[in-house]
């Protein structure tokens, strides 16, 4: 079966918060194997957008969501979709690092764990396939039953990396994933998720415009709940096509 | 303004700061005369409980392990019978099961009020639980007389009266406190974490039985504990439908005592300094001191519970 080029593709997605409208008809295609940025002022809906695809929106009370969303071309939102397989499908990575207060191998073996996978030696070898992928293994291996609450900010960060990771998703998606974390721990950050690329599609929301521009391929920009302009992340930098692109991305708002 | 009269202003103590100082000597005093109380309470309970051992010069290990109280009266050796183990196990035995039986349901009310049905939770659940701590133990006593003592008699047999019964009334009675203090920490455990288990593809009750009530492990234990330090300390209720009578108990449907019980009961009816009286203390003494060490357990627990 030909892999079609797009992962997700979003088609005239509206979504409301009771009567409210946070999303305006999005209609926007992520790409396979590609990094996606979506950025924009606060309360533009670019989260709102990220949580539609792994359906986290529906713990929302209140929420109406219209339009279709297509994960490898199957409608996440039709009625016989289950929600919790489609989120092992769909891994995210939250704003704040948010590991359990447990040891770090069972962090990262959480997922597999709660899919009935018992065997020690398949959770052993994916801990460490998922600690090296997030590049935490060396800093962890001596102490995988210490508490991730140990760690520091960046580590933990990564440590989650890992925890989405072993469940070995299509879709990584990323809310301000770097926003809590010093400049250093960030860099580590990002060096891993360009190296996450070649297996996963990531889709990354950010309010930091050079981590837009030093990481994705291609970049969304999102105001008051509408998609205004979306292409390659050179072209939205170097020649935005609209006058509101190119005011936010040189500083004029936001 | 000149100069000196800056430094003049300077110099002297504001309104502020001495409205300050005023506060600061109130709330002091307050504090101090709380600590005065208590220990003052301890103080005076400790030495008329202590007069038992020293004054009377019964044996500590008898006390604490002898089977027969009977203050007024002597053994063949002639030491005084103030054997207190049928108290103590009684009232050791309707707190552990009471703790025992109390704790799924509390853990399950919470769960629900929590995590499943918030809005039900607080409109429902909420006034019931806070109206549950409202009612008099005397009240929660009576009913376990005429319903529960009954009702144990008919299905279990013997009389009724008994440590079962207890544990019946007493489950009940600790059941709002543990289930408002197991709220508070099924509430305190942070949001994201269940977030992130959602995000990872767990189910709810894989997210509440594998995250939530992990992670407030310690506050449950907790609050369990001071259930059980609540329920050690009841007396009326208790003594409305444990049988008093001064046995150490064979099962769970023979008349027990507990330490509360037979205080209240022979309080009144013996001579200040003598020995009954004295023994009493030493009943009271205990009373005091378990808590005290149901406390050290919670701080413990708590210590721990932070610490990760």
């Amino acid at each position: 079966m030909a892999e079609p080029k797009d992962m997700i593709t979003v088609q005239d997605l509206h979504l409301y918060y009771g009567q409210q409208e946070a999303l305006r008809g999005v209609t926007i295609d992520f790409r396979r194997n590609e990094i996606t940025a979506v950025i924009g002022p606060s309360g533009c809906g670019k989260s709102t957008l990220l949580k539609t695809i792994n359906r986290l929106n529906d713990l929302v009370p209140d929420v109406t969501v219209t339009g279709t969303v297509k994960l490898n071309g199957q409608d996440i939102y039709a009625p016989n979709m289950d929600a919790v397989e489609l989120r092992k499908e769909v891994g995210m990575l939250f704003q704040q690092p948010n590991p359990f207060p447990f040891s770090i191998y069972d962090n990262v073996i959480y997922g597999l764990r709660i899919s009935g996978e018992k065997r020690k030696n398949v959770l052993d070898e994916a801990v460490e396939r998922s600690l090296k992928a997030a590049a935490i293994w060396d800093e962890v291996k001596d102490r995988l039953h210490d508490n991730a609450m140990s760690l520091s900010g960046g580590q933990q960060q990564r440590i989650c990396i890992a925890r989405v990771l072993a469940t070995q998703p299509k879709v990584i998606l990323m809310d301000e994933p770097t926003s809590a974390l010093d400049p250093i721990s960030s860099s580590e950050i990002e060096r891993t998720m360009l190296k996450l690329k070649d297996d996963y599609s990531i889709v990354i929301v950010t309010r930091n415009m050079q981590q837009a521009s030093r990481i994705s391929d291609r970049t969304a920009f999102f105001l008051a709940g509408e998609l205004i302009e979306y292409g390659p992340t050179r072209d939205i930098f170097m020649q935005p096509q609209k006058k509101e692109t190119e005011d936010y991305i040189s500083g004029r708002f936001g | 303004m000149k100069n000196d009269d800056i430094r003049a202003s300077l110099l002297k103590r504001s309104r502020a700061a001495k409205n300050e100082r005023f506060g600061k000597i109130l709330t002091g005093l307050c504090i101090l005369i709380i600590i005065t109380v208590v220990v003052a309470i301890f103080y005076f309970v400790a030495s008329k409980g202590l007069a038992t051992f020293f004054t009377d010069k019964v044996n500590l290990w008898k006390f604490l392990t002898g089977t027969i109280w009977n203050p007024g009266t002597t053994d063949a050796q002639g030491n005084p019978q103030v054997g207190a183990l049928p108290m103590i196990v009684g009232s050791f035995g309707v707190t552990f099961l009471a703790a025992i039986v109390a704790t799924p349901f509390a853990i399950g009310a919470a769960v629900f009020m929590t995590e499943i049905s918030p809005k039900v939770g607080r409109k429902v659940l909420q006034p019931v639980i806070e109206l549950l701590v409202g009612i008099p133990s005397v009240v929660y006593g009576f009913i376990g007389l005429s319903v529960v003592v009954p009702f144990v008699r008919r299905t279990f047999g013997g009389s009724g009266f008994g440590i079962l019964s207890g544990t019946f009334v007493l489950f009940v009675m600790i059941l709002p406190t543990v289930t408002s203090m197991t709220i508070d920490a099924l509430n305190s455990v942070p949001r994201n974490y269940r977030e992130a288990s959602l995000a990872l593809g767990a189910t709810r009750w894989q997210t509440i039985y594998k995250v939530v009530l992990r992670a407030s492990t310690s506050g449950i234990i907790t609050a369990v504990v001071f259930g059980m330090s609540r329920a050690f300390g009841e007396a009326l209720a208790v003594q409305m439908v444990i049988g008093n009578a001064m046995l150490l108990p064979s099962n769970l449907i023979s008349p027990a005592s507990t330490l509360t019980s037979v205080l209240t009961m022979g309080m009144g009816n013996s001579v200040m300094g003598s020995l009954s009286n004295n023994a009493l203390w030493s009943l009271a003494l205990l009373l005091l001191i378990m808590p005290l060490i149901f406390n050290i357990i919670i701080r413990k627990i708590a210590k721990k519970g932070a610490m990760r």
